[in-house]
């Protein structure tokens, strides 16, 4: 369990975050939305390393930790897959997935461990890719976006932060990639996922935290809350 | 029927769009091979000297230094960048190692290793321009071309010309030949070598439970590539043998294919060359690849001059001057390395060093005026490029 409270964050005039709070259990999709420039994209920086928060806590199990670089980020255990992917297109799916993880023998690559490895971990995400050997640049923005989460789970991580992970893709790579979350909740890992697309939250999260002006603006339980409440909260307005 | 239709007026308007196949990122080697028979029928049939075991011989020999050169060429193309220095490169540190030589008496190998040392030197400078102080890499190497150039007029002075001795190791490197026995039992051991790692690469393989290669294409790959070296231990050891240049070549094409295939540093190579900001989000140390490359593609070139140097047994004001980087970086890209990186073997300097050295070499034999050969190694270059780029936007992105 990653949790975050009264985490604040200026940038010169611009108060980007004012004591916002997130709690992240362990098998548990929260979705992170608000409106542009509420300080979702500021909130995954802090929580992935890349800016440190000027005031607040993070707490992993309930003790205090400090994420000051991307690197201790991912040595606590928390993965971030950017919007972008970051995936090299001319390097087959398995070179992706070890990406700066190679397993190796000296200086020598372990072409048939990594490729074991990658199979077994995408069958157990189902993620169905026809020939795993093929450069990424072949594969369809689903699978990609498949490959640069699986990714995320090489290093055995306990908290996984999604950034629009369904921005840019058609209705049934959609599905898939929401399917994918799903097994990552299955796993018992904490997920976070930043998205515009309300109908995917929906469809994926157990709980909604939202966002406004870097403040909290409301928290839901997917299940029990109406869509008109959760767009009053993003947009500032009333029921 | 209307699909065969279909497939013709699509052929009509897009003539190139096979090359584009789904699934594939490149068109592999086979152009390149269908190419190289090509230029053998034709200068075959125009003139009969053309496939004689002396001409051949004569090929293989032309191709070792320029390879060498384009190999290196190929390590700075990877990453996407250019090495614009590697023909000035080669003249300036052959003229080092002929200096030490010669003129001072070191020991050959010593002199050859000072030479290789100062490559080292030259890459390290060049890559530390580019990554430190962030110029492209393109005005980085063009410096390089003029300056070293100039560094290597200064150490020949007024004379100009350096003579190797004859019977010296070095002059001697280029007129090494294998008798026929060490022929065949070079062939025979990268048979033996490439069979037993397919082999031992396949159990490993069943013993994880992955997809293996079938064992018919890999027969018939093994096949063909005890035929190829077959006919050329055959052709060469009905001339002189098996130049030793050539084997020296071919030793660092394939020792470098197999770091650049099978080493974390071959990988991340690809991985800069490919995405270099994904790269380094990975955690991969961006800017000591990208030196490295510019090192390598140096001391190679050096090694190259040195090749050329023992070929032509002197260095002169000409050494690695003239057309020597033009065709390197040819080679390179005939041979299918990508301009925009991260795609290429280091198979590719051997083929594609082989394609341009061909065309040269019987166009010499026709006598055909520079003019013309210049004007047919542009098309061949032209053309493999606009393989590269169609093959390229086929990806789908």
């Amino acid at each position: 369990m990653l949790a975050a409270s009264n985490i604040s964050k200026r940038y010169g005039a611009v108060q980007a975050l004012d004591g916002v709070s997130l709690d992240l259990p362990d098998g548990e999709v929260v979705a992170l939305v608000g409106d542009n420039g509420a300080g979702k994209s500021t909130l995954v920086k802090v929580l992935s390393g890349v800016v440190t928060a000027d005031d607040g806590v993070i707490e992993q199990d309930g003790r205090p930790v400090r994420i000051a670089s991307p690197h201790e980020a991912q040595h606590l255990g928390v993965s971030t897959v950017h919007q972008d992917l970051a995936l090299c297109e001319n390097l087959d799916v398995v070179g992706n997935l070890f990406l700066g993880a190679e397993r190796r023998r000296w200086t020598v690559l372990n072409h048939i461990r990594m490729e074991r490895s990658a199979r077994d971990l995408l069958s157990s995400l189902d993620v169905r890719i026809r020939d795993i050997r093929v450069p990424v640049a072949m594969l369809s923005g689903g699978q990609r976006q498949s490959v640069a989460i699986a990714r995320a789970l090489i290093g055995e991580p306990r908290v996984v932060i999604l950034d629009e992970p369904t921005a840019a893709l058609g209705v049934e790579q959609t599905a898939q990639v929401l399917d994918l979350i799903r097994r990552l909740r299955d796993r018992g890992l904490a997920v976070l996922v930043i998205s515009h697309n309300l109908a995917d939250v929906r469809a994926v999260s157990d709980r909604i935290v939202v966002l406004r002006l870097g403040r909290n603006a409301g928290e839901f339980d997917t299940a029990q809350s109406s869509p008109e409440a959760v767009v009053a909260a993003i947009t500032g307005g009333t029921v | 029927m209307t699909t065969v239709n279909q497939r013709i007026t699509g052929l009509l308007h897009k003539p190139l769009e096979p090359l584009r196949a789904a699934g594939r990122t490149d068109a592999g080697a086979w152009p390149v091979i269908g190419g190289l028979i090509l230029i053998a029928v034709v200068f075959g049939s125009l003139n009969e000297h053309f496939l004689s075991a002396e001409n051949l011989t004569n090929l293989a020999l032309q191709m070792a230094a320029t390879g060498t050169i384009s190999l290196g060429i190929i390590m700075v193309i990877l990453l996407g960048e250019i090495d614009l220095s590697a023909g000035s490169v080669s003249g300036l540190c052959a003229v080092v190692m002929t200096i030490l030589y010669v003129h001072h008496g070191w020991n050959p190998l010593v002199a050859v290793a000072a030479a290789l040392g100062c490559a080292v030197l030259v890459g390290l400078l060049h890559g530390w321009m580019f990554t430190k102080l962030r110029m492209p890499s393109f005005v980085v190497t063009l410096a390089g071309l003029i300056g070293w150039q100039g560094l290597m007029l200064y150490l020949l002075g007024r004379g100009g010309t350096i003579n190797l001795p004859f019977e010296g190791l070095l002059a001697g490197l280029s007129d090494t030949w294998l008798p026929l026995w060490a022929g065949w039992l070079v062939a025979a051991l990268i048979v033996a070598g490439w069979s037993a790692g397919s082999l031992v690469n396949r159990r490993l393989r069943r013993g994880a439970d992955l997809p293996v290669t079938s064992g018919l294409w890999l027969t018939l790959r093994l096949a063909g590539l005890a035929g190829v070296l077959a006919v050329v231990v055959l052709v060469l050891s009905a001339d002189r043998g098996v130049p030793l240049l050539l084997v020296i070549f071919g030793t660092l094409v394939v020792c470098l294919d197999l770091m650049l295939r099978h080493t974390v540093f071959g990988r991340h190579m690809y991985a800069v060359g490919g995405n270099a900001e994904a790269a380094r989000r990975a955690g991969i140390n961006i800017t000591r690849i990208r030196v490295l490359a510019f090192v390598a593609g140096s001391t190679l070139a050096a090694f190259g001059g040195i090749l050329a140097a023992s070929r032509l047994a002197a260095v002169n004001q000409s050494s690695g001057g003239s057309d020597t980087l033009l065709m390197a970086i040819a080679a390179a890209v005939i041979g299918g390395t990508s301009l925009f990186g991260g795609r290429g073997r280091a198979y590719a300097a051997l083929l594609g060093i082989l394609v341009i050295q061909s065309i040269t070499n019987g166009m010499l034999l026709l006598s055909v005026d520079s003019s013309v050969r210049y004007m047919v190694t542009a098309a061949v270059l032209a053309i493999a490029v606009a393989i590269d780029s169609l093959a390229r936007r086929g990806q789908p992105r």
